[in-house]
């Protein structure tokens, strides 16, 4: 039997929702027991949140001053010894798992599957390469403890009503002073969450400009959805780095992507091939995001948005 | 000597549409034009420029892979790296194996830095500055788009999906670049020819007493699921229409 623990994102006070993916990939792996491990200086307010999903055997909550911030060279020797006596260790596939996975991996002498998109059992899983042009399917050797992240968007969030116990513990590992947390700014916009929206709008390079990129903005909030951008937009500066989508961006599932003026390089396709309709506008109609599109529509960005605004008003 | 030392891979040029071999034992690498790994040249240039502020004396490049990796190793040297290292093989070396020959190379060349891309745009792993730090039992700044180096420890900003994060780390450490870092310098001809007396030694896996046993089975590799073909509207309202079929909108 598979005994999987699946390391906790959080702020220190919201469990971010790639741990109840993660939850969900663990769940396909038949007979398996699921516990969830929270790392935080105080663990409470997520512990709680985790114990409620469906699925979960136990909340194991691992407190210290040090785990105030999600810095991997702290908490990896934690996971690493934590893990004793499971056959898995899952964490999301978001820079907060990226970061840390690969280092418990190392810590554990073993490999690390990146990127879990389907899960065909115990050892065997399936995970995109070269920018999701290809499908590997891959087999842990059977003796080996599975490190592995887990593609968020390739899972649907675990269901509420779990009451899983909380146990309080201590990796009891020193833990280094080498890395320190200094300061992190980010987009605090009010806008949905880009990685869980349900709906989509982004722009790319043809928005001109930061103040092009406005109509965007604008769209987004009339549709209430979550702004996105290809690379070459925040590359040119009209966008901050946090709302890349691609390859080395963000990966998406909505429901509703809208791509606007974005022309579909590969690796920005990669990010957004799994929404459930996808929406092209360009004034190119040779554009490689028509291939991919459900619904396109060739046509100045410029006239095209604020009309797509105003008619979807009520 | 004040010394970084810089990761690089041959990977499939990031402008070639990977195809899926028919046998689906791989993609098709036959023919296809191999490039440096479009972050590790940006680690590269990053190292080039700590060593042009006078901050390092000598940028090493180190790479494993098969023999024409020495190509990429010019393009490296003709870049301004000093000195190459081509640990040479046919194998595909997974990321823990390429952490543990890395470690072994800083215990004889003692950098204070050392550099890698986030990723590699074939295997999209984005694992082995990670696995090295904890194998060095350093510092690890993952996802970097800005590195000042201070006195015996240096500041970064790491791109994560929250924002902007900056962490203060101690040196020795090892760093993964990002995109936005810097953008690499071209290679100018007299460079090139340059770059052709500069040192690069071979090495092999044995020399490092590591196997060349993936670390994972390959079952097969298959093209993505493609989308079905979608329908073009031809102006705002026959989309909106379209939207609110679909109960989108």
């Amino acid at each position: 039997m598979s005994k999987i623990l699946v390391i906790a994102e959080h702020d220190g006070a919201r469990l971010n929702p790639s741990t109840s993916k993660c939850v969900t990939c663990a769940s396909k792996i038949g007979g398996s027991s699921i516990d969830v491990l929270v790392l935080a200086a105080d663990g409470s307010a997520v512990a709680a949140q985790a114990a409620a999903l469906a699925g979960v055997g136990k909340v194991l909550v691992a407190e210290n001053a040090a785990n105030v911030e999600p810095l991997a060279a702290v908490l990896a020797p934690q996971v690493a010894k934590l893990a004793a006596g499971y056959t898995h260790v899952f964490g999301p596939s978001t820079t907060f798992g990226k970061d840390m996975m690969p280092r418990v991996a190392a810590l554990l002498g073993v490999g690390q599957v990146t990127d879990i998109m389907a899960v065909d059992g115990a050892h065997t899983f399936k995970r995109p390469v070269y920018a999701g042009n290809a499908v590997l399917t891959l087999e842990v050797p059977a003796d080996a403890i599975v490190v592995a992240t887990v593609r968020v968007a390739s899972f649907e969030a675990a269901a509420q009503g779990g009451s899983a116990a909380i146990e309080k513990v201590d990796a009891g590992v020193a833990l280094p002073s080498h890395t320190r947390f200094v300061s992190r700014s980010g987009a605090t916009s009010g806008r949905p969450d880009l990685q869980t929206a349900a709906r989509v709008v982004a722009g790319g390079r043809a928005l001109g400009s930061a103040d092009g990129f406005k109509i965007i903005y604008s769209l987004a909030d009339k549709m209430g959805a979550a702004v996105g951008a290809s690379r070459a937009a925040v590359d040119a500066g009209y966008v901050p780095n946090d709302l890349q989508i691609g390859q080395t961006g963000k990966i998406i599932a909505p429901e509703l992507y809208i791509g606007i003026g974005i022309s579909g390089a590969i690796q920005h396709m990669t990010g957004i091939k799994d929404a459930r309709t996808i929406v092209a506008i360009n004034k190119d109609g040779e554009a490689p995001i028509f291939e991919a599109a459900d619904i396109g529509l060739v046509g100045d960005l410029f006239t095209i948005v604020p009309e797509l605004e105003k008619q979807l008003g009520g | 000597m004040r010394r970084i030392m810089v990761g690089v891979k041959r990977v499939v040029d990031y402008n070639v549409r990977v195809r899926v071999k028919p046998d689906n034992t791989g993609v098709i690498t036959e023919g296809v034009k191999m490039s440096l790994n479009p972050f590790d040249e940006i680690a590269l240039e990053e190292a080039l420029r700590i060593k042009e502020k006078g901050l390092a004396d000598e940028v090493l490049a180190v790479s494993i892979g098969v023999a024409d990796t020495q190509q990429q190793l010019r393009t490296a040297l003709a870049m301004g790296a000093d000195r190459a290292i081509l640990v040479q093989t046919d194998a595909v070396v997974p990321p823990l194996s390429v952490a543990k020959i890395f470690r072994q190379l800083i215990d004889k060349e003692q950098p204070f830095l050392v550099l890698l891309g986030k990723q590699a745009i074939d295997d999209d792993n984005g694992q082995t500055a990670q696995m090295l730090a904890a194998l060095w039992d350093r510092p690890q700044a993952v996802s970097c788009s800005k590195i000042e180096i201070g006195d015996g420890k240096a500041t970064v900003t790491r791109e994560v999906d929250a924002g902007l994060e900056v962490n203060e780390v101690d040196l020795p450490a090892v760093m993964s670049v990002d995109l936005r870092l810097n953008e690499p310098r071209y290679v100018k001809l007299p460079d090139i020819m340059k770059a052709k007396k500069k040192p690069l030694d071979t090495m092999s896996l044995g020399d490092f007493g590591i196997g060349d046993a993936p670390a994972f089975k390959t079952v097969r590799v298959d093209p993505p699921p493609t989308r079905s073909k979608g329908i073009m509207v031809k102006d705002v309202a026959e989309l909106v229409d379209a939207l609110k079929k679909k109960g989108l909108v």
